[in-house]
C-alpha cells in the first residue's frame, strides 16, 4: 500500500480495497520501523491518527466522503495542531503544545486526511540541509550520508522513505523545492497569500508560504485543492476563488512557451545536474512544447537581497520567544533581562541566533537605508524581470538547486555556502511568484529536480505540465533501494 | 563591510541573546562573511525604484469590530512556564 499515490489511495478506500484504518496502520508500522534510519519523524500520533481512520471509515462507508477522506499524511512540525507538541525544531518550543490548530491542519481534517505525526526540519525553517534541526538532522532515504535539503526535509524523506503519500511544507527560500528535489519527490510552493499562513510559526512573513509535498503532481494537485483557501485570519490571505487543480491535469503541452533563463545554467551547476534538467526539456519539446531563451539579469541579486529581508523579518517575528507566555524559559533567572536573554540564547540554536543578529543589524540605525531599504528595492527589479520574462512566456524551468545533495557537513562552517544552494528559488520568493519541483534525473545515484515557475496564481498550468511530464518518465515512481 | 566585536556585543543586547565572549570571535567572523554576500546589493543601480515589503501590491484588508472569540485564557496560561493568579509570572524587573 506505501508505494501507492494518494489517488490510487483515494481509489482504493473508495472502492473498499482497504480501510483507512488498515492503511493508516500500515504506514504507522512503517515508521515505527523505518524511521530511526531517516530521523523524518519527531512527533507519531498514533492514537490520534486510528481514532481519525475509524471516522473516516465511517464517512467512506455512508457515501458522505469528503476529497481525502482516509488518506495518511503528515504536517510539518511548523503548523500548529492542537494538543499534539509543535516544536519547529526548536529547543525553544520542545514543550510548546498549541491549543489550537493552524489553518492548514483545519483544512485537511475537514477533508477527512489522516495526521499520522510530525515531521523533522531546520530549526525555525532555517536551514538548506536538515542540520539545524534541535532533533538531529533528517537523513537523504537515497544515501543516508547526504542530506535531504531543507527546512522542509523531514517531509520530503517521509515521502521518499514512503512513510507517508505526502506531506505538508513550508518555503521561505526554497524550503519546499530544494528537498523535493534532493529527495526525488514533487512539491509546490504556491503563490504567496495562495494558502493561509494562520497558525504557521512565522520566519519571514513577506516570504513564507506552505505548499504539498507528495511523490506526483497529480497528489500535489488534490493536496493543493485542500491547502489553499481564503482565510480571514490571515491579512495576507488573498480573496480569490480556488480552482480544481485536478481539473486540467491532462491538457497537453502542446503550444506552450517554456522560459530558459541563461542565469539558471551558469557558473556552479552541477554538470550531470545541467544534463538531466535539459534532457527533461527536451522531453518536453517532443511532446510540442516551445523552448524559448530568456534572461533574468538581477538573478545574481536575489540571495544578498534575501539575506537581508529575510533575517529583518525573523529578527522581528522572533521577538516573541521570550520566556514569558509559552516555550522555554531558562533556569533560575536572576531579573528580567538575564530572563530574556539566557532563554533565547539557550533556547535557539547557532543558525538562528546568527539570523537574528544580521536582522538587527540591517534594520538598526545607520544601516537600515543601505541593507533593508536597498534590499526591498532589489526585490522590485527581480520582480520586474519575471514580469517582462512572462509577457513572452507561460512557465520559467530550470534546475530547482545546482548540484545533487551533499554530505553531512559539507558545506562546513560557511554560512554562505549553505546560503547559496538556494541560489535558484529564492527569486521567487521575493516576487511571490509560484515555484515546483519534479523529479527529473539521477546524479551519482542522487535525484534531480526540474523546477518549474509559473505566474501568479497560475498553480493549475504548473501542475498540467508537470503532469503531462510524468506521463511520458518514470523518474517520480523510483525509489531509494533500502525502501 | 566588516563588523567589529563591540558591535556585536551591541547587536546581541539589542536582539536579547546572551554571547558568550567565547563565542564573540567566532560569530563576527560568519557575519562579516554573510555582510560580504549582502553588501553585492550596493551595486545595484535602484535609484528609482521604490521599496516593496510585500510580494505584490495589496492593500490591509480591514475587518469588522465584532467579538468572534471567547476567552482561552486558562488554555493559555497552562503552556506558559508560570503563572500566578491568572497572570504570566516574571522575574523582579523593579528593585
Amino acid at each position: 500500500m506505501h508505494n501507492y499515490t494518494i489517488a490510487e489511495l483515494i481509489k482504493g478506500l473508495q472502492n473498499k480495497e482497504f480501510s483507512s484504518v488498515e492503511l493508516t496502520q500500515h504506514f504507522l508500522d512503517r515508521i515505527s520501523q523505518l524511521n530511526d534510519n531517516y530521523n523524518a519523524v519527531i512527533t507519531i500520533t498514533g492514537e490520534q491518527a486510528l481514532t481519525a481512520a475509524a471516522l473516516a471509515d465511517k464517512r467512506l462507508a455512508s457515501g458522505d466522503a469528503p476529497a481525502m477522506c482516509g488518506v495518511p499524511i503528515l504536517h510539518k512540525d511548523i503548523f500548529c495542531t492542537d494538543g499534539v507538541r509543535t516544536s519547529c525544531g526548536s529547543k525553544m518550543l520542545d514543550n510548546f503544545v498549541p491549543p489550537y490548530n493552524a489553518t492548514v491542519v483545519e483544512n485537511f481534517a475537514r477533508d477527512g486526511a489522516v495526521m499520522l505525526g510530525k515531521t523533522n526540519m531546520d530549526e525555525f525553517a532555517m536551514g538548506s540541509s536538515n542540520e539545524t534541526s534541535f532533533y538531529g538532522p533528517v537523513k537523504n532515504p537515497w544515501a543516508t550520508d547526504s542530506v535531504p535539503g531543507g527546512s522542509s526535509g523531514g517531509s520530503a524523506a517521509a515521502i521518499a522513505a514512503r512513510l507517508a503519500p505526502g506531506a505538508t511544507a513550508t518555503d521561505t527560500g526554497g524550503s519546499i523545492r530544494q528537498p523535493a528535489a534532493l529527495c526525488g519527490i514533487s512539491g509546490l510552493k504556491p503563490t504567496y497569500g495562495r494558502v493561509s499562513r494562520w497558525g504557521m510559526i512565522a520566519f519571514a512573513s513577506s516570504l513564507d508560504q506552505a505548499g504539498p509535498m507528495a511523490r506526483t503532481a497529480e497528489d500535489c494537485a488534490i493536496m493543493l485543492n485542500c491547502m489553499a483557501s481564503f482565510d480571514e485570519k490571515d491579512s495576507t490571505s488573498v480573496e480569490q476563488s480556488v480552482p480544481d487543480y485536478t481539473a486540467s491535469l491532462g491538457n497537453s503541452v502542446k503550444g506552450l512557451k517554456i522560459g530558459i533563463p541563461k542565469e539558471y545554467f551558469s557558473e556552479g551547476l552541477h554538470p550531470g545536474t545541467e544534463l538531466a534538467v535539459r534532457e527533461a526539456l527536451a522531453e518536453l519539446e517532443a511532446q510540442g512544447a516551445e523552448l524559448v531563451d530568456i534572461s533574468l539579469p538581477s538573478s545574481d541579486l536575489s540571495v544578498p537581497a534575501y539575506y537581508v529581508i529575510a533575517p529583518a523579518e525573523a529578527s522581528a517575528n522572533l521577538s516573541r520567544f521570550d520566556g514569558v507566555k509559552y516555550g522555554y524559559r531558562c533556569e533560575n533567572p536572576k531579573d528580567l533581562q538575564d530572563m530574556y536573554c539566557r532563554s533565547r540564547s539557550e533556547g535557539f540554536g547557532e543558525e538562528v541566533q546568527r539570523r537574528i543578529l544580521i536582522g538587527t543589524y540591517c534594520l538598526s540605525a545607520g544601516y537600515y537605508d543601505a541593507y533593508y531599504g536597498k534590499a526591498q528595492q532589489v526585490r522590485q527589479l527581480i520582480q520586474q524581470d519575471f514580469s517582462e520574462a512572462f509577457k513572452s512566456v507561460d512557465l520559467i524551468m530550470g534546475p530547482t538547486c545546482p548540484s545533487p545533495a551533499f554530505k553531512f557537513g559539507a558545506k562546513g562552517d560557511d554560512p554562505v555556502a549553505m546560503y547559496l544552494e538556494d541560489i535558484y528559488t529564492i527569486a521567487t520568493n521575493l516576487a511571490g511568484l509560484p515555484g515546483m519541483s519534479v523529479p527529473c534525473g539521477m546524479v551519482e545515484e542522487k535525484p534531480v529536480g526540474l523546477q518549474i515557475i509559473g505566474n501568479y496564481f497560475d498553480e493549475a498550468r504548473m501542475l498540467n505540465v508537470a503532469h503531462q511530464f510524468q506521463q511520458i518518465t518514470d523518474w517520480h515512481h523510483q525509489a531509494p533501494e533500502a525502501v | 563591510m566588516t563588523i567589529e566585536r563591540e558591535e556585536i556585543k551591541k547587536l546581541a543586547t539589542l536582539s536579547r541573546l546572551a554571547i558568550d565572549e567565547k563565542t564573540i570571535a567566532d560569530v563576527t567572523g560568519r557575519l562579516s562573511s554573510v555582510l560580504a554576500l549582502v553588501d553585492q546589493l550596493q551595486n545595484a543601480d535602484t535609484e528609482s525604484l521604490q521599496e516593496i515589503s510585500r510580494p505584490f501590491h495589496t492593500s490591509q484588508r480591514l475587518r469588522n469590530d465584532e467579538v468572534k472569540e471567547t476567552d482561552q485564557r486558562d488554555a493559555f496560561q497552562a503552556i506558559a512556564p508560570q503563572t500566578h493568579n491568572g497572570l504570566f509570572s516574571v522575574p523582579k524587573m523593579i528593585e
